[in-house]
Formats: C-alpha cells, structure tokens, sequence
C-alpha cells in the first residue's frame, strides 16, 4: 500500500494511532522526512568535461541503466564537479544547460544525404553512407591528385577537396583525422583555432 | 595561457582587453574575483562596451574596436618614460640589449623591405647583428642606439597620451589611469596577469595586438610568474587540442609543421626547421626537431616508415601556400573545390560573408557534415526565406548528414586553455545510429583504402602504407589513439647518463620527450603529449586536486604539456642568480644539484645559476623578443593599422598607409568593403553569457533564457537615428543585412575619434535558420572576408554597418 507523507499525516491524525499505524506497515513510501526518494541515489556517476569553452569545468552525469547489455542507459542530470580545481562544482549558464543538448530535439540520430537539387534529406544506411562518400573521395582525387608542381618537384598534393575538423572533438579524434586527411594529400584541412 | 585558470588568483592586476571573461568564460573568470577578494587585485577593463566584466572591475576605459596596438603602445612609452619595469629582467631574459642590422627602418606606416610593386616585405633587415659565431651581438650598457630598447622606444614615441586620445577614442585622463595601474606592477613583488580572448584575434591586426601586451608583459617581468604571463582564454573546449595536433593547413602536430614544396627532401626540410643558436650556451630546444619529426613519422607509417625511405617523406603532402579557410572558400566560390567535409563545424554560421559561404558550398559537388545537432550549413541549400533565400532546386552539392556522439557519450581527453589535458568518460549511448567521430572517419578510411586496393588509382602508397594497427579497424579506441599520441619505444632506448640503464624498453610508453630519437626508434604522434599516457597508465584522468603550495599548483590533477608542466618560462620566476623576484611566489628553486619546487622546471634540470642559458629555451637566443626578427608579417615591431572599414576613413598616424599592409585581401572581397560614407558606425559581434556559439540554439534552456535576436546601440545613436529600446532594426553592410531588436544602452558611449564622433553597434552572433530558439539572422552575414596578415583570422571585431528602424 502506498500512502504519500500528506496521507500519512491525515490518517494518523496527530494521535498516538500513528505510531501503531507505522508499526502495522503502513509508512510512507520512504522515510517521513522525505518527500521521496533521491532520484541520483540509483544513478550511475559518469565524469566528464564540459564541451563549451576552455575552462574545461569538471562535470558529473547521472545517468539510468546499470550498464547491462540490454540497458538502455539514459542521463538523467548534469552538474558541477566538486573536486575539480577550476571549476569546484559550479557551471555557467551555458553549461547548466548541458543536459539539454544530451536530449536537444534536434540531435542527429541517422545518416542521412540531400541528393542534387533536392529540398529534403532522406535516411540512409551507414553502409550506402560510407560507399557514396568513399566514392566520391576516390572519384576526385584520382582526377586531381597533383604528384609534381610546374617544376617537376614531388608534392603528393590534393587540393580539390577540404576538410574542418572539430575543436571541440577529443584529442584522439584529432590524431585519426590528421592521419586520414595528409595520407589523402589534404593541405585544405583547418579547425575553428582559424577562425 | 603560459598559467592557468586557478593562476589568475595570484595576480595583483586583471587586465581584460580583447575579452570579456565575465560572460564568455564565466567560471575561469571567477579566479578573477578570487584575486580581487583575496589578494585586492585590481581588474581593469578596456573595451568598446562595457560588458558585464567591466561592471565588477575596479576601473573601465573604453575604446574605440581595432585601436588596441595604439592604446597598449601608448602604455609602453609610459613605462619606459617612467622607467616603470623590471630593468634587470628586461636587460636579462629579453633582446632589449641585443643590437639590431643597421639596414632595419620604419618610415611612414612602412618597415625597411617593403616593395611597393609586389605589396611583399623582404625581412632581410629584421635581424639581429652578428658577429664571427653566428651569434647576436649585445651592448649591456644599452648605449648603442641600434639596441632593440632604444629602437623600441624610438618607436613607440609617437604614441603619446593625445594621439592615444585621438586614435582610440579613450579619453587622455583614461589611458593614463590605466597606465598608473600597469606600471605599479612592475616592481618585482607585483603581476599583472592579461585575459585575451577573441576580442584581439579577430582583427587583420590581431597577432600583433597580442603581441604588444607580451612586449608588456616582457617588460614588467611578469612571464614565468605566477599570477602573471599572455593568457589566451579559448574559444572551444578542445580548441588548443585540435591546435596542439596539428590541424592547420600547414602543420603537424605538437607545432612541427608540413614540409613545403621548397623542401625537396628530408634533409633540406630539416635544415629549415631545427634553428641554429642565435647565443652562445643556449638550450635552443627546437634542436630536436629531428627526433620530434621522425618520431611522428613512425607514429603515422609504423615499420613502413625507414631511413632508407627518409621515414616516408614523400607521403606527406607538400605545401605551395597555405590553405586557410578563406582562402579555399574563395577557391570554392571559384569553382575549384569539388568536397568539402564539416566535422563538428558550421562554417555557414562561423565564417566572414555568409552569402559567399553559401554561394561557396553551392558549387561543390559533394559535402559531407558529421555532427551531433542540426547545422545551418547541413541545411544551407534550403530556403528559410529572407534569413537564406536561395534556389534548392539550382544547388546541385550532395550533402552527407552523418550523427555523431556528443561528448556525454564518448571518452577521450580535451585540453583546456590552461594546456591540461583531461580525460572524460562515456555516460550514455548514442541516440539512434549515432557513431562517433573516430568510428566515422575510420568508416571513410577503410571503405577508401578497400577501393584502391581493388582498383588502384592516383598515388594510393600513402594510403596503403598509413599505420592503422588497431584492434577493430573499424573502431580505433581512444586509448589506442591516445598512447600513439604520448608514443613508444621501437627498440630499447639506453640511458645517455646512466649506462646499462634504459630510457624505455622496446615496446614501453615513453615516459617523456626527453626519451625521443631521430633514428627511428621511438615512435610519439605528437611529442608534447609525451608523458600523458606512460607505463603507469593514463595520466589524464589523474584527480589529486592537492595544492601544497597555494598557488594553486595542483600537479596531481590531470596533466598538462609539456611535461605537467603549469607555468611555461618558471626559470625566469628567479633571477639570474637563482632567487626569486618575489620569495612568496617561488615556483622552482636550485637546490645545489637541480631545479625543482612546486612546478616542473622548464629549463635543463642541472644547469646551475648564473650560467650563461636563458630562460626562454625555445628561442634561438634564449630570450623574450621585444623585437619579433622575421617571426611576423607586417613588422619586428607592432604598429597601429586601421581596420579594413574604418569609421574614420584613414590613418592619423600615416595617411598612406591605412590598413595592414602585409594583410591580403582578395578581389572580390576588397570590391565588398564599405566606406564610411554608406555605413558610418563601426561594428563589432560578441558572444552573451547564456549562449554557446551556435551550439546552444539547439539547446532548450538556453533558448529559454536568451530567445531573441538583439543588437545593442547607445542612446546618443539611437536618439539619432530615432530607434526606441524594443524597435525592429535593419543592420547592414556592404555584404547583406540582418533585422533584430534594438536594445538601446548606456553601455556603448558615443566616443570622440579624430575629431568626429564615433558610434558602435554591438552584434551578438548566437542566432541562426536552425535551432529551438527563435529562428534569426546570422550575424556573420555583415562581416568583412579579409583576415590577420599572420593567421588570417576573420575581422570579425571591426567593421562597418549602417542601421536603419526597420
């Protein structure tokens, strides 16, 4: 029988019966000091950076799901670490924001291509994703792939595509894509230390 | 920053000038208070606006935008009037003594070399003399008149307080206040710490704003203090990572950069790259650019790389010029660009000319966006009416839209202002079929390289040959990743000191650069991350936050490059002779054998007081450079240049020479510039407290607090123009408009600049075509296409707009 805290009260009356009531079981669902149960009590604690600027405050994510295979594991609250030496447990106004990006409406969730001239995009599969961009890549590097400059100098250069990289992506991503452009012969490769 | 966030508490002056901490980095500014409350520091701001940092500062000064090298040249010749700076500093640990080629001159807004024909400077003459060594020579009296103190001095005599006044609008009474401030700290037991952001980048002037307060900072002996130091507070979280690892069209990581086509081959490239000392007993450290470069040559092609193939110099790609963002967008706009890929970057949003961005991308012929959140650039080729009116139908790019993590649902480091690279852990899966970044890329790669194995095709070798010696081709774990980065021995590396001893054994984490090789027997992906991930593990997720010092030296949490060092230049926290300016601020000390104290020096460890090394170890001479030689484009020295718009229309100091003469501007762009005569009031974009860029506009709360497209003007304009607080305006420039709500402040003062007065509109950028909050315009659609001489950053700060009710 569940019997909220208000109930509890009501139904003791304020009398000795209250005490016999606790004593049959019939108690609120948690402590009567509690209104209910802290909900981070159940939660896995996650640490991580804010994405934001670079102060790089310290971040701890609650989230569901006990890390088992079929779980699904969903944050449920963001905060300030407390340990962290810069930020000691507060966030700014954007990063109090932090779990509505996690969960913004307008997060991708499948790939997807706009074909030529089209007014809209349609799902793909990351296969078709993969084989239509590898595709491309190898389509206009083979045509305009430069091995030697005007003097005959050796220069491996491909300069007809480009790429941005994230400045907000870990270090790790940065080291692969640094790997994938200059073993394509990218020299059009930047991030937003540019802009 | 050469300190870090929790360092700023040590300073006993803030100057926030070309930032605005308060709003942009609202938690590292709180070490701001913390010096404030708990060390009195003083906080200066200067700034066209009186921004939420000014409104807890002890004193504002405002300024007109673009005018920073004026006014901070100005506070030069006060300090060397009032002979206010650390002397025995200056003489020791900078170039002020040595002696400059006679063939050096500035003339007219113009230093020596500049040819008028092909607008290029030969920076010949920006070079020290030497003598029969090849070494600088000095005058320690600093009597010769070709000594760079004098010729400084010199230079900045025409910067008095009335042509401070005049250029930048700051009132006389203003900027002297403020020199008072600054020059009160440049007794030994006093800082200034300076908090620089975007505010001084985005100018075609921007490195050398930077660069005129580090000629302060030089001067005030505050480099290698704490509570001192050039603190660059960054855009992005991982902005310095991404740096750090050599995203940039001309470099590799850990700052070695990409060969040129002048550079036909190892040796040649080397020979350009590893400086030659400029000073006798310096540690020239850069000398190891050897070990640096076929360390990471290991680390990209594994066993392929071998000294009989030069460590596969030929698979690098070889430069003519750079390719930087504006560059190849107009390449784009040109039709010379067929792809174009967008990770985690809005370049539609992000970039100067919105109409030319878009115009750009509508020539390509495939683009591939991978990102967490909807984009404006993902949907660039549809119409949102008058905030992107364009012709689906006619834009023929292919656009690829891939998912990716956010940073709740992956795990690596990021590295902050303050160099720490932190380690994050995953908390969530993915929504949908997200992937991350690195499953992406390594997708790309492998369906790439499977194509050319199959059918061959233009130089595939270093396609083949690229090391991927991951567990999951398809998945490369960012611990994987992470110990390529830090690297590892190939072979067993002896002790030079200790015989019998090793460095590293054959297949062991390297335990610091120090263990690095030229002869291929180490490999590190980018030897400043040397030490992140040693035998002992993963030391970015380190989280002793214990501070014995109290300087707030928490070497046990995270780790920082190089070396976990906090403090960059901390031998010069002593003076030569080994005691420190100031005893309470003591971050290493000589203890009869070695360096060491609470930070890890950066210096040779066993190198005794009184030597002859300097502290500035990455310099060819050792020192501070108060004279740049060749390193800049438009001069050893800085000078003031208008603003490619100037609301002014010329240059009081050199008519002639108005804007950077060493910045390049392409055709179309230059035709695209107004003059002050249609757009009469100078503008600048800025970033609000509540918002990120143009992440946050996918972001409910954040919507929630800061719905609205504003800009801000000042009462006396808009009492011109007739524009109430709330009014609907129209802003525009030479390159499109914009329409928001005016908010009408007393923040931004009309200012009066050679002799006229001077209004600014304050453009804040957060809004766009896609996004949960109120749909706007780009701000960026108003900004010039013209960039800094050295970097080629946007002039984002500076530019011009008329504005009109709407």
């Amino acid at each position: 029988m569940q019997v909220s805290r208000r109930q509890f009260f009501k139904l003791c009356g304020g009398s000795m019966a209250g005490t016999t009531i606790a004593a049959l079981g019939f108690t609120p669902g948690v402590a009567m000091a509690d209104v209910r149960s802290y909900k981070l009590l159940r939660a896995s604690e996650t640490r991580n950076t804010c994405p934001y600027c670079s102060v790089g405050c310290g971040i701890l994510m609650y989230s569901l799901g006990d890390g088992a295979k079929n779980a699904k594991s969903d944050i449920i609250h963001i905060e300030g670490d407390a340990d962290h030496p810069v930020n000691r447990g507060a966030l700014c106004p954007k990063g109090a924001g932090l779990l509505d990006f996690v969960h913004s409406p307008n997060r991708l969730k499948y790939p997807e291509v706009r074909e030529a001239g089209s007014t809209e995009f349609k799902r793909i599969s990351w296969d078709e994703a993969y084989s239509r961009i590898a595709r491309h890549i190898k389509t206009d590097r083979d045509a305009n792939f430069v091995e030697k400059n005007a003097d005959g100098v050796t220069v491996n250069r491909w300069l007809s595509t480009g790429f941005l990289a994230a400045s907000a992506s870990s270090n790790e991503t940065g080291w692969l894509t640094q790997k994938f452009v200059r073993s394509l012969g990218m020299l059009a490769v930047d991030n937003q230390a540019r802009v | 920053m050469t300190n870090h966030w929790v360092d700023i508490k040590n300073a006993d002056l803030i100057v926030v000038m070309g930032g605005n901490a308060a709003e942009a980095h609202p938690v590292g500014f709180r070490w701001a208070l913390e010096a404030k409350t708990r060390n009195k520091a003083k906080i200066l701001v200067i700034d066209p606006r009186f921004t939420r940092t000014a409104s807890v500062a002890d004193y504002y000064a405002p300024i007109r935008t673009g005018t920073d090298i004026a006014f901070l040249s100005g506070v030069i010749r006060y300090l060397l009037e009032k002979g206010a700076y650390n002397k025995e500093y200056t003489l020791a640990y900078t170039n002020a003594a040595l002696l400059v080629n006679p063939d050096f001159a500035f003339d007219e807004g113009l230093f020596s070399g500049w040819d008028a024909e092909t607008k290029k400077y030969d920076k010949a003459s920006w070079s020290y003399q030497l003598d029969e060594q090849g070494f600088a020579k000095r005058d320690d009296t600093l009597a010769d008149p070709r000594c760079v103190l004098n010729l400084m001095r010199e230079h900045v005599a025409r910067y008095t307080p009335d042509v401070v006044e005049n250029i930048c609008g700051t009132p006389k009474d203003a900027f002297l206040k403020v020199c008072e401030y600054i020059a009160s700290t440049g007794a030994h037991d006093k800082t200034t710490s300076f908090l620089y952001a975007l505010g001084w980048t985005q100018h075609s002037i921007g490195s050398q704003n930077i660069r005129t307060m580090a000629m302060i900072q030089l001067l005030l002996g505050n480099m290698g203090m704490a509570g001192g130091g050039v603190n660059a507070l960054r855009g992005h979280s991982n902005i310095q990572g991404l740096t750090d690892v050599g995203l940039l069209s001309q470099s590799l990581p850990g700052y070695l950069r990409l060969p040129s086509e002048k550079e036909t081959t190892l040796e040649t490239f080397l020979e350009a790259t590893t400086p030659k000392a400029l000073a006798d007993g310096q540690m020239n450290y850069w000398q190891n650019t050897p070990k640096f470069h076929v360390s990471l040559m290991k680390s990209f092609w594994g066993d392929n790389a071998t000294a009989e193939n030069s460590w596969g110099f030929d698979w690098l790609p070889k430069w003519d010029q750079g390719y930087d963002v504006l560059r190849y967008f107009d390449m784009m706009n040109q039709g010379k660009v067929n792809g174009y890929f967008c990770q985690g970057f809005n370049p539609v949003a992000s970039f100067p000319n919105k109409n030319k961005v878009v115009a750009s991308l509508s020539k390509l012929k495939f683009l591939v966006i991978m990102d967490p959140l909807v984009t404006d650039t993902s949907t660039f080729w549809k119409n949102h009416g008058e905030q992107n009116d364009v012709d689906s139908a006619s834009i023929k790019t292919e656009v690829f839209r891939l998912p990716t993590t956010c940073f709740a649902e992956e795990e690596g480091a990021i590295v902050n202002s303050g160099r720490w690279l932190q380690w994050h852990w995953k908390g969530a899966d993915a929504p949908g079929e997200a992937l991350t970044d690195v499953e992406i890329i390594a997708g790309i790669f492998t369906h790439v390289r499977v194509l050319y194995a199959k059918e061959g095709g233009a130089y595939a070798e270093p396609i083949q040959k690229l090391s991927w010696a991951y567990r999951d081709a398809h998945d490369p774990k960012a611990e994987e990743l992470a110990k390529e980065l830090n690297g590892k021995a190939l072979a067993d590396i002896p002790d030079p000191k200790k015989p019998g001893e090793f460095l590293a054994k054959k297949g062991e984490q390297l335990p610091g650069f120090a263990a690095l090789q030229a002869d291929g027997s180490t490999a590190s992906a980018c030897w400043i991350f040397a030490g992140s991930w040693t035998q002992a593990g993963n030391q970015m997720g380190r989280r002793d936050n214990s501070d014995p010092s109290g300087l707030g030296n928490t070497l046990g949490w995270a780790w920082a490059w190089p070396a976990n060092r906090r403090i960059l230049y901390n031998r010069a926290s002593n003076k030569p002779d080994g005691t420190p300016w100031d005893a309470k601020r003591t971050l290493i000390k000589w203890n009869g054998e070695k360096w060491a104290g609470i930070d890890i020096p950066d210096f040779k460890a066993d190198e005794p007081p009184g030597s002859k090394m300097s502290p500035f170890i990455m310099q060819a001479e050792g020192l501070g450079r108060l004279f740049a030689l060749d390193k800049m484009a438009e001069g050893p020295f800085p000078e003031h240049y208008e603003p490619f718009e100037s609301p002014i229309g010329t240059n009081p100091l050199h008519p002639k020479v108005v804007n950077n003469p060493a910045a390049r501007i392409f055709k179309g762009d230059a035709e695209q510039l107004g003059t002050k005569a249609d757009f009469p009031y100078a503008a600048t974009t800025y970033r609000l407290t509540e918002h990120f860029h143009y992440w946050t506009k996918n972001v409910l709360l954040n919507a929630i607090a800061q719905p609205e497209q504003f800009v801000e003007i000042g009462e006396g304009l808009a009492k011109e123009k007739g524009i109430a607080h709330g009014d609907t305006v129209k802003v525009s420039s030479k390159r499109g408009y914009i329409k928001a709500k005016a908010v009408v402040t007393k923040r931004i003062r009309t200012l009066k600049v050679n002799g006229q007065d001077v209004h600014h509109v304050g453009i804040p950028i957060h809004w766009g075509y896609e996004g949960v909050a109120k749909k706007g315009f780009l701000a960026n659609t108003l900004t010039p296409f013209v960039g800094d001489a050295n970097t080629q950053t946007p002039e984002f700060k500076s530019f011009l707009v008329n504005v009109e009710k709407a």
